[in-house]
């Protein structure tokens, strides 16, 4: 009698040693499958930085609409406490210059509720980024990302990439691609600093 | 319950044991006269044994290798299918794929961009299937290599007689001498078997290791799959470009803007220039493009050494110099900058003559545009001056509006603006390759007068430490190979009954030399070679 309890007690942790063993086996597995495609999946998009991320802080040259400003140079951590619409872009970009003019449209609006908008060039001359803005009549700070820094830091791929960036300097939205007058001004809403 | 009792010792065999694994006997005597099958040594396959849990019905799923052998055909299959039209990443990059494949390769081009097979290697689909290979692997080793090892360690040296005579290679002999069996003894012995004995039943057993060939085999290839993962760290693997222009600086991509690079110069010889490219005047002569022999860029690494934030002025401070030549790449900080391609003849400056339509001889003005940092104004002390209104890098008309397609100078495009002395008026001309257009009645014609060019080099950053890993993976598959393929297990039992001797022997491959092995063992003695019952059967 005792010997057939010793026995069944043996099977039973023989058993139970085993289910445990195959779990652990099978989920690390199934662990590094999951892990294979999802990382091939975001390979793909390769968000250096994305949302929930916080916006690194950059300093790069004004050009173009500088006759309302004495300040030559514009930094990211100067706009904290507002929020942040950070556009790169060019001007040989199509899409780029579809989504100007609705920048442009909504700026003033939201200045006033405290988003700045700061548009970052990859041009690499500055003339044809000053007759760019002279021809579209832009009011929002341009910046010239010449060494292509700015550019390396964010990883920046397609053009245009927008980032929202709150008050706190946290990333809200990443849009990839041209932005429609509504998607842009749903965005902005978004940033919109809370009243203090 | 869930055991076979053997008949003749009484041994609690698992389920799915085929033969005894105390004595030895065949369980399933229904089959008497057939041979025994000898896979895994008889002992049952862990995971026919019991399912009842969801784990224990993964594993089971997992653990069949007719499973193993689907996903490997449908993985061959598709991969197959991949190479029937170029990827994605081997099409011209500036054309639209959808377009590109219906086009080029018509109706079946299309069908197969639709179906997503231009990234097939890259698609979640295959990444999945290979993975899944890689677990089916991975649980089928674990499943039959466990139980061989386990029944090849306690293997009962006293077989029971009719596991004997159920083996291929089988004789019974009666007329021999003790002379003799000593003499066979130590002729295994001298041939490297391993003797053990008990109650007067001897197993002489040797290369059992090779049995272990394609557990090692798979435990490579397990390896080399964690390698190819790895990839997807990027402390492990870098894969990046820049275009550098001759005498531009620029950050180093994958460096946190750490590092820049200066292209000093970039040189590329062709073939034909020199003496010694006589021998090849002939095959020269069939190519229609210059033939590059060799292409470097002369490059100076420099590191960004102040602590300021991005985008502010870098201060730099020269950490490398080389020249980085194809399949000579410069390191720096564990990156290695390979060089990879060239754009040649990039213009870099483009100098105009201003004169009278009248007089066509006079240079009245001349002026030197930097296409890197063109200057709006142009004032001369004569008086003249002259606007860059439009500069357009790549020109190209879209709709009827000049445009430009991307940053960099390749086909420059102009409109300039002409201002005489003591004139409010101005002329406006456009001027592109091969194109000078005024704009109405001009007075005044820009000339073309001069250009320089620039080569732009590109270059890749690699880092790949996954090299190793994958190294060490393909090195482990290779030792699993040779250690199945260039040994075999063979053993050989003998068994004494009342009257006579009974001896067979098994070996997991080559039978031919098994059985050969045993006839020179025999030499000098009174046994005869060992039947090949299965050859038998067929006379």
């Amino acid at each position: 009698m005792n010997k057939i309890e010793h026995a069944k007690q043996m099977k039973q942790s023989k058993k139970r040693n085993r289910f445990i063993f195959r779990s652990v086996i099978l989920l690390i597995l199934f662990g590094a499958l999951v892990f294979a495609v999802v990382s091939n999946i975001t390979a793909e998009e390769n968000a250096k930085i994305d949302i929930h991320d916080r916006a690194p802080d950059f300093q790069l040259e004004r050009i173009a609409n500088m006759d309302d400003t004495n300040d030559s140079t514009l930094r990211l951590s100067d706009l904290e406490g507002k929020g942040v619409m950070l556009n790169f872009w060019a001007t040989y970009c199509e899409p780029c210059k579809k989504e100007m003019p609705y920048m442009e449209q909504l700026y003033p609006i939201y200045q006033e509720q405290g988003v700045e908008m700061v548009a970052v060039s990859v041009d690499l001359t500055e003339l044809v980024v000053d007759r760019f803005v002279d021809q579209y009549q832009l009011t929002f700070p341009i910046l010239h990302d010449k060494k292509s820094q700015v550019l390396d830091a964010y990883g920046i791929k397609p053009l245009p990439t927008t980032y929202f960036i709150d008050e706190n300097g946290i990333v809200v939205e990443r849009v990839l691609g041209e932005l429609s007058l509504d998607r842009l001004e749903g965005y902005l809403q978004q940033i919109v600093p809370e009243e203090t | 319950m869930n055991t076979i009792k053997c008949t003749t010792c009484g041994h609690e065999n698992e389920k799915g044991t085929t033969i005894c694994k105390k004595c030895g006997k065949p369980l399933d005597n229904d089959k008497q006269g057939t041979l025994l099958n000898m896979r895994y040594d008889g002992s049952a396959i862990r995971s026919k044994t019991r399912n009842r849990s969801i784990v224990d019905k993964i594993w089971r799923f997992f653990s069949s290798v007719k499973v193993g052998v689907i996903l490997i055909a449908i993985a061959l299959v598709a991969s197959a299918i991949g190479t029937i039209y170029p990827q994605e990443m081997y099409i011209p990059s500036n054309v639209d794929p959808a377009d590109h494949y219906r086009e080029q390769y018509g109706i079946t081009g299309q069908i197969y961009y639709q179906l997503g097979f231009h990234n097939l290697y890259s698609s979640w689909w295959y990444m999945i299937l290979i993975a899944l290979i890689g677990i089916s692997i991975f649980i089928v080793s674990i499943d039959r290599g466990v139980p061989l090892y386990r029944a090849l360690k306690n293997q009962p040296i006293k077989r029971h007689s009719n596991f004997l005579k159920r083996q291929k290679l089988y004789n019974e002999y009666k007329a021999y001498s003790e002379d003799d069996k000593v003499r066979l003894l130590d002729n295994l012995k001298k041939r490297r078997y391993k003797l053990t004995e008990k109650d007067g039943h001897i197993l002489a057993e040797k290369g059992r290791f090779s049995r272990w060939g394609p557990y090692v085999n798979h435990l490579g290839l397990i390896i080399f799959l964690v390698g190819t993962l790895l990839r997807f760290i990027p402390l492990m693997y870098v894969d990046d470009f820049v275009w550098v222009r001759e005498g531009e600086t620029t950050v180093i991509p994958s460096t946190n803007q750490q590092f820049y690079i200066k292209n000093e110069e970039f040189i590329l010889d062709i073939y034909g220039d020199e003496e010694e490219d006589e021998i090849f005047v002939d095959a020269l002569q069939n190519t229609e493009a210059p033939v590059p022999k060799h292409f470097e860029t002369r490059a100076i690494i420099y590191e960004d050494v102040s602590k300021d934030v991005i985008g502010a002025e870098p201060e730099l401070k020269e950490v490398q110099r080389g020249e980085i030549i194809v399949n000579a790449p410069v390191e720096i900080n564990g990156l290695s900058l390979y060089q990879n391609s060239y754009q040649l003849n990039e213009f870099q400056t483009m100098s105009f003559t201003l004169r009278d339509i009248e007089d066509d001889d006079t240079d009245i003005v001349e002026f030197t545009v930097d296409l890197t940092e063109p200057e709006s104004d142009y004032r001369f002390d004569n008086g003249f001056h002259i606007e860059l209104h439009r500069y357009y890098p790549e020109y190209e008309l879209v709709d009827g509006e000049p445009t430009s397609i991307s940053n960099y100078p390749r086909n420059p495009g102009f409109v300039f603006f002409v201002t005489p002395p003591e004139s409010e008026e101005s002329e406006a001309s456009f001027l592109a390759i091969g194109q000078n257009i005024p704009s109405g009645d001009n007075q005044y014609k820009l000339h073309l007068a001069d250009f320089t060019v620039r080569d732009v080099s590109g270059l890749k950053i690699r880092k790949d430490l996954t090299l190793p890993v994958i190294g060490l993976g393909a090195f482990i598959f290779m030792i699993g190979v040779i250690q199945g393929m260039y040994w075999q297990h063979r053993r050989i039992w003998i068994h004494p009954n009342e009257q006579s001797l009974l001896i067979a022997g098994h070996t997991n491959k080559n039978w031919y030399g098994m059985t050969k092995e045993f006839e020179k063992a025999i030499d000098g003695t009174q046994f005869t070679i060992l039947q090949d019952q299965e050859q038998k059967k067929d006379e």
